[in-house]
């Protein structure tokens, strides 16, 4: 399979997950630590409150798009290649969507991070 | 900044193994399936029927469970990094299950990108916000 498709394949693929990302983020945000809930609320009413936070459902949409963009690169390229450069590169677009969407505090550390991951892909995309 | 508990680390741990066998089930199946053909995409679901694509489904059912959990009380820019371990046990699978060829460049990046896990997992894995459901207090899990 030739290299542009397996490349539009993984660019789909981590555009979908940080979408499917920042909104299960945002979803879990709202309803708080899952085990404190468990134990005030119990079982049920947790998994109650999980299936009517409304967010949860366009993150699972985003999560079910790029699940079978992933099934089809992965019927093209090397897991080792597919895995690595859709995760890492999905690590970049979902610490910009946390940053702007979910206005967490991504700091010096955190974009060292995202500098090492960057790095690592380009390692990755050039072998 | 939050202290995170042994639950919490086994949450983490989880996402880390499920994710990564997740993965590494689907290639297994997507081996036997076959290349999809670009002009008959549809065939993707073909697979569905395939017990390693679906051993690969219940691995990210699980993953997904513990990735909800882990992102219920900590920043999704801390659980990505803090779980990209998993991409060393994908890389060792692919070597010696899948048997593909993993170049020094590869092993590299891969090296790279765990580095990076190590900047984020040293600091705080919440940022407080004055209106998430939890008060800015530790728990008596915590405490303990």
């Amino acid at each position: 399979m030739r290299t542009p498709y397996i490349w539009t394949c993984i660019a789909f693929t981590v555009c979908a997950a940080a979408a499917g990302d920042v909104f299960i983020a945002l979803a879990m945000r709202r309803i708080g630590d899952l085990g404190e809930f468990r134990r005030n609320h119990g079982f049920f009413a947790m998994i109650a409150r999980v299936l009517s936070e409304s967010a949860l459902f366009g993150g699972v949409f985003f999560m079910a798009l790029a699940f079978f963009s992933n099934l089809i690169g992965l019927s093209w390229a090397d897991l080792s290649l597919m895995g690595p450069a859709s995760a890492a590169l999905t690590f970049v677009t979902n610490a910009l969507g946390a940053k702007f969407f979910l206005h967490e505090n991504v700091d010096k550390r955190r974009w060292i991070a995202t500098i090492f991951v960057c790095t690592g892909v380009l390692l990755l995309t050039r072998s | 900044m939050r202290i995170l508990t042994v639950r919490k680390y086994l949450v983490l741990l989880t996402v880390v193994v499920f994710g990564a066998t997740g993965d590494f089930f689907l290639k297994l199946g997507m081996k036997d399936v076959g290349a999809i053909d670009i002009h008959h995409l549809a065939h993707i679901f073909a697979a569905l029927a395939n017990p390693w694509v679906l051993m690969g489904i219940f691995s990210l059912l699980v993953f997904m469970s513990s990735y909800m959990t882990a992102l219920s009380f900590a920043d999704l820019t801390f659980v990505l990094p803090a779980t990209a371990i998993s991409y060393i046990l994908m890389a060792l699978l692919s070597r010696f299950w899948l048997n593909e060829h993993i170049s020094f460049m590869r092993w590299a990046g891969i090296a790279l990108i765990v580095v990076g896990v190590g900047f984020v997992a040293g600091g705080p894995s919440r940022t407080e916000h004055k209106h998430d459901a939890l008060p800015e207090v530790q728990t008596t899990e915590e405490r303990a």
